[in-house]
């Protein structure tokens, strides 16, 4: 494999005096869809968090296209051309779906801001229904599509999802997954995808990783690892 | 047991009623017992209770009453209640008038002063009013848009006045000279402020805000040698009209347009110089909003992490939203300082903090026309109780719980997108969740 282009080594983060990550090493290569699984409280999220500085990794580094950003501030991770869905949507509630469209344009300065809309009213067309009604209006789902439509609002190479099916019925959590798989065939997007739906994302995942405790257990192509035995105990079996 | 409620006899309506109402009178003789009837009195061997108790039977008796007429009537289990106070389609169709209501309201304000009828009173009411709605549209950026919440506002009005009576008293400078200057100074503490309160956030900032207001007002107070102390500055100059004084001498405002003079004159200038002001605020809040620095502020006041997960630099953000709230401040207090030609410390004290975030929360956050609204209601409603300043607080204290059980949201709940598309669509504050929106 060549150069990552996302690169993770012995990452340690802690809150307070709990370690919540003991030393991760993840590689996430252009192109790829990467999948992180575990269970509720494995560090996941962390991570994702700790990738975009918030909190600070404590020990380790973190390489992205070449450049350490384990120390910069988020809101430069954010100029590198890398976005994020975070965790629970983090949409704003009272601005309407355009101008949350609109913010995720900010750090491109608006460059191709008009063709970028048109473009995520194609990908989900249930959003330019909703243009102008307010975010906090919108459904679980809708929500769930208006924070990825905001990531991609910034054109990124490498795009971060935080349980992008959490609480969405079935149906909706395809349609999703759906997107992400296309918007990688077609334009090469980078993903790094955090799922506790183990099924799906291993299934859209070229690799995986698995997390027990803030530390890696197991790693491998993702039709692999939905093969492997402790991964179907732990987390497939009657989860489907 | 499946339902203890179904094998009781029910109670009667009024019995229930009763005993609700006898509850609420025990609750007030508590209350009005030591307080009603219970009167210390000076004599000359020292401090005597005196007792009251007609008064306190008063009292419980009425509370009695009341809420046993309230609960046998408005109360009343099983009464059907009205869905929302104000319908959607009243509500959509105010806010249409609304559009046509602001210009209007501009225009009253223009033509005020020249009515045959309007009296002195009536523009020096007129001031004090648009003072309170140019300070409402400062916070309102700080507050409503930013949503950082600042109860020291009034350290930025304090700054703006000082600036120009300590700039004018020491350097002799013009008052068109020092209000850019006053509004920097306090644009640049608003900085100051900034800095170490940027991790905090809803009550610790509050708590932070409402002291740096204090520091400002006993530095004020204890810097005797400088500011005068609780003694104050006076002999403010009054401000020129393009260097024409407004006195009676040959160069003065009325000689040099062949009037005759009248002290009227000055307040009516002053009058459309706050007017001037005012709209300055609120036409600059109206342009930042479609900005990308307002787009943030709002973003900024909805979800901090993913602001900054989306590449906004929520520092930067912040200090804006400071610098710029009270920089209006600044303005509004130099025109303070040269309206009354004398101020003192005892003009900023907390009240006044509390008054302004009052107009801001009871207009409606983020609303420019709420704001302006619940400035005229406040101060114009604070003048016609001159009369019975007694009753002056409880007044204000009641029509704030009125407002805010009726309009928790503030009088214009609406925000109306900066962006859209296609169609224009104010997106009505009740359809969404308290507390969620």
């Amino acid at each position: 494999m060549t150069e990552p282009l996302l690169s993770i080594r012995g990452v340690t983060a802690y809150y307070g005096a709990i370690a919540a990550l003991k030393g991760v090493d993840v590689d996430v290569g252009e192109g790829e869809i990467v999948t992180l699984i575990g269970a509720n409280g494995a560090g996941k999220s962390t991570l994702m968090m700790t990738i975009f500085g918030a909190p600070q990794a404590r020990d380790g580094a973190i390489v992205y296209d070449g450049q350490d950003i384990t120390r910069t501030p988020t809101h430069k991770i954010a100029q590198l051309k890398i976005a994020q869905s975070p965790e629970g949507r983090r949409i704003f509630p009272r601005m309407s779906v355009v101008e949350n469209l609109k913010m995720g344009a900010a750090v491109t300065g608006y460059a191709h801001y008009d063709a970028d809309l048109q473009r995520m009213f194609e990908i989900f067309p249930r959003l330019k229904e909703r243009a102008n009604q307010r975010g906090g209006t919108l459904s679980g789902g809708e929500q769930q599509m208006l924070a990825i439509a905001r990531a991609l609002m910034s054109r990124p190479r490498l795009l971060m999802l935080d349980e992008p099916s959490l609480g969405l019925a079935p149906l909706i959590a395809k349609q999703i997954f759906a997107v992400i798989a296309e918007l990688n065939r077609t334009e090469g997007l980078t993903v790094f995808l955090v799922e506790q739906n183990a099924y799906h994302a291993l299934k859209l995942a070229h690799r995986g990783y698995v997390m027990v405790n803030g530390r890696i257990t197991l790693s491998g192509a993702g039709r692999e690892l939905l093969e492997r035995e402790e991964v179907r105990a732990a987390y497939l079996e009657g989860g489907r | 047991m499946p339902d203890a409620h179904a094998g009781a006899a029910a109670p009667s309506v009024f019995a229930v009623a009763f005993k609700d109402a006898a509850l609420a009178a025990l609750v007030a003789l508590g209350l009005a017992a030591p307080m009603l009837g219970l009167v210390t009195v000076q004599t000359q061997s020292g401090i005597e209770l005196e007792q009251h108790w007609g008064r306190v039977a008063i009292a419980v008796a009425i509370v009695f009453a009341g809420r046993l007429l309230l609960n046998l009537t408005l109360w009343r289990p099983g009464r059907k209640k009205s869905l929302g106070y104000v319908p959607p389609k009243v509500e959509a169709r105010l806010a249409r008038f609304a559009k046509y209501l602001a210009p209007l309201a501009i225009l009253g304000a223009v033509v005020m002063p020249m009515l045959p009828f309007t009296e002195r009173y009536a523009i020096d009411l007129g001031i004090l009013v648009l003072t309170y709605v140019m300070l409402g549209w400062g916070l309102n950026i700080v507050v409503g848009l930013a949503g950082l919440l600042d109860l020291g506002y009034v350290a930025f009005y304090a700054v703006g006045a000082y600036s120009y009576a300590l700039l004018a008293q020491y350097f002799g400078l013009s008052f068109w000279v020092c209000l850019p200057l006053a509004g920097i100074l306090a644009a640049f503490w608003g900085v100051i402020l900034g800095f170490p309160v940027l991790r905090l956030r809803g009550d610790y900032l509050a708590i932070v805000t409402l002291a740096f207001g204090e520091i400002i007002r006993i530095v004020l107070l204890n810097w005797y040698w400088f500011t005068g102390g609780p003694n104050g500055i006076s002999g403010i100059p009054r401000p020129s009209f393009f260097g024409l004084d407004f006195d009676r001498g040959d160069d003065g405002f009325a000689a040099t347009f062949g009037l005759d003079y009248s002290p009227l004159h000055r307040i009516v200038f002053l009058y459309y110089l706050i007017l001037a002001l005012a709209l300055i605020t609120n036409f600059v809040t109206i342009r930042l909003r479609r900005l990308p620095i307002g787009r943030a502020w709002e973003a900024l006041r909805e979800d901090e992490i993913a602001c900054r997960s989306l590449g906004i630099n929520t520092v930067n953000t912040k200090l804006t939203a400071f610098a710029l709230g009270a920089m209006f401040a600044g303005f509004a207090g130099s025109f303070f300082a040269t309206r009354q030609g004398f101020i003192s410390p005892e003009s900023f004290v907390f009240m006044e903090s509390a008054l302004i975030l009052a107009i801001v929360v009871l207009g409606g956050m983020g609303s420019q026309f709420g704001v302006a609204v619940a400035a005229v209601v406040m101060i114009g409603g604070f003048e016609l109780f001159r009369e019975f300043s007694d009753y002056r607080m409880i007044t204000f204290g009641l029509v704030m719980v009125l407002i805010m059980i009726w309009r928790p949201r503030g009088l214009v709940s609406t925000r109306s997108p900066s962006v859209f598309l296609k169609e224009k669509k104010a997106i009505s504050g009740s359809l969404v969740q308290e507390g969620h929106g």
